[in-house]
């Protein structure tokens, strides 16, 4: 999301083709969190099945209001390098129809929905770590907190002409600071404050439909090309185009790559491995598309199958429950692609920094991803904490044990997500709180 | 009258139905089971961790017989049933006080 050249003379003019491509672009995004939501949503047993959809569904209303209240405001506004401000687009108040976004061909609206899409899915990635367990009023407010605190500074940093990340030249073509390492960092932050599931490491915790991760992963790699082609903002000069086979091109190589790493380790080629190496790709491509060359993608994707199909294994050494591997797979494939950004970048694509395969094999562009990285990663990790301990002190995270161990989708929702008894399971009527009642008075053993 | 009852593997059943219907068997009927005996379960294995699975899908046959049937029924319910490896099930029968068809009322081995 670099400025784009334009002429002193000649201010750009509004582009039809751009804010028509923009538009779509925002609809493929809004789309990747629905998606999001069947790939975790696969991965969990079938008591929790609705809870782990609704975390993901329940940022589309949540973010969506914040966004155009407050959010866009802060963390697109010119203030400080540290957060933005901007009166006008309060409640997108004075928003001109065909005011431009400075610099480009399309109207503040269009960057506005797009970017709200952005902020949308970073706080519904996290919610893969919390599977089965936290209280669907303190998920809610979490995420609003969370996008308030975290988000909005982090995406200021890097996308915001005036962010720090940006005036120090770090590359973040579509988010893999912003979105992917702050989304697994903020994730390795919440569960080690709120703790394991109860039977982690003990109960075989298999998913319970890989036909629903494997649509969900379709899903979201489709909508991943108007998340990263989309963020050059226009075509008019081809690195959108670039970004778009980048994605496709590292993708593939690391659904392969995952594959032959667990054909080796595990003797078989599985439906959630390529489901998740293909989206370890889609990870790391995110903020490196624009820099590198599609054989640079090629070494992307191989590296971050790898890199993230070795790092999902850790949680059982480390004993952290991160349930459907947010770190291991949005934290590390966003490390991944962000520092191999300065070994890989040409130089010829989104701008002429190059890393140190190329031009004059400078490590300046790797210092420089090193800090960004690392900026997300430590501020992320630690807000989150402190924010999940707040809400673990005030709210409570977590629903009671018994309600874990039964199921949160009855518990929380008040309903089952799969109807399995042919004769309908006797319905007589009743309403929403007597069933939560019914469900919070049910003892069971644990 | 006798209730014999089968748990087998599944990919067996269509050989088995052949069989007791060949053997003059009017009725059965079958449930989706789970279980395990001397051959245990399998691993599978998802994004690296190896779980075991404990419990193998099998299937529950229950057919009644007149108790001068019983025996050559088990036999050819076990023939059927039968593939040499480990997992092929077991085979068992039980006394029957009385059975009932429902639409005519009638009782014992008429009901069958």
């Amino acid at each position: 999301m670099a400025a784009a050249i334009t002429l002193a003379a000649e201010a750009p003019e509004l582009s039809s083709a751009n804010t028509g491509f923009m538009l779509i672009c925002s609809a493929l995004v809004l789309l990747m969190t629905p998606g999001l939501a069947f790939f975790y949503g696969g991965m969990v047993r079938v008591k929790s099945t609705l809870n782990m959809l609704m975390m993901s569904f329940i940022s589309i209303g949540i973010i969506t209001l914040l966004w155009v209240l407050y959010g866009f405001s802060l963390a697109f506004g010119s203030g400080s390098a540290f957060i933005g401000w901007n009166a006008d687009w309060l409640g997108l108040s004075n928003v001109g129809l065909t005011e431009l976004w400075p610099g480009y061909t399309i109207p503040v609206f269009v960057f506005m929905v797009f970017q709200m899409m952005f902020a949308i899915i970073t706080p519904a990635l996290i919610s893969g770590a919390l599977a089965d367990r936290v209280k669907f009023s303190a998920w809610a407010l979490f995420v609003a907190l969370w996008a308030t605190v975290v988000y909005i500074p982090v995406a200021h940093w890097v996308w915001a002409s005036d962010g720090w990340a940006f005036k120090l030249g770090v590359i973040d073509f579509a988010g893999g600071t912003a979105v992917h390492i702050n989304a697994g960092a903020a994730a390795l932050g919440v569960i080690l404050v709120i703790g394991k599931r109860v039977g982690f490491k003990k109960d075989p915790m298999r998913p319970h439909s890989l036909p629903l991760v494997m649509l969900g992963a379709g899903l979201l790699w489709f909508g991943w090309f108007g998340f990263n082609a989309g963020s050059w903002l226009g075509n008019d000069d081809g690195v959108g185009a670039l970004m778009f086979v980048n994605t496709q091109v590292a993708t593939a190589a690391a659904m392969l790559a995952w594959l032959a790493y667990e054909k080796i380790r595990h003797g078989a080629c599985t439906t959630l491995g390529a489901a998740s190496g293909a989206v370890a790709g889609l990870v790391a491509i995110t903020p490196s598309g624009g820099a590198v060359s599609p054989l640079g993608a090629i070494a992307v994707g191989v590296i971050a199958g790898v890199a993230c199909a070795a790092a999902v294994g850790l949680k059982f050494r480390f004993g952290y429950d991160d349930s459907l591997d947010v770190v291991g797979v949005h934290m590390v494939g966003g490390i991944v692609g962000s520092l191999l950004i300065g070994f890989f970048a040409t130089g010829k694509g989104q701008s002429d920094a190059a890393g140190v395969f190329y031009g004059d094999h400078s490590f300046d562009q790797l210092w420089k991803q090193c800090a960004g990285v690392f900026a997300v990663l430590a501020y992320s990790l630690l807000a989150s904490a402190v924010l999940a301990f707040l809400l673990d002190k005030t709210l409570g995270m977590r629903v009671p044990e018994d309600e874990e161990v039964s199921g949160i989708d009855q518990s929380q929702h008040a309903e089952t997500a799969y109807d399995f008894s042919g004769t309908g399971g006797g319905v007589v009527g009743g309403s929403t709180a007597q069933a939560l009642a019914a469900a919070k008075n049910k003892k069971v053993d644990a | 009258m006798r209730l014999i009852t089968a748990v087998v593997k599944p990919h067996r059943l269509d050989e088995i139905k052949e069989a007791l219907q060949a053997f003059g068997v009017h009725g059965l009927t079958v449930t989706e089971a789970s279980g395990y005996g001397r051959q245990r379960g399998h691993t599978e294995v998802y994004r690296g961790a190896e779980y075991t699975v404990d419990l193998v899908p099998k299937i529950r046959i229950e057919v009644l017989a007149e108790d001068e049937d019983a025996e050559q029924l088990i036999d050819v319910l076990v023939k059927a049933a039968r593939t040499g490896k480990i997992g092929d099930g077991k085979v068992w029968s039980l006394p029957v006080e009385t059975a009932v068809r429902v639409r005519t009322g009638e009782r014992g081995p008429d009901a069958l």
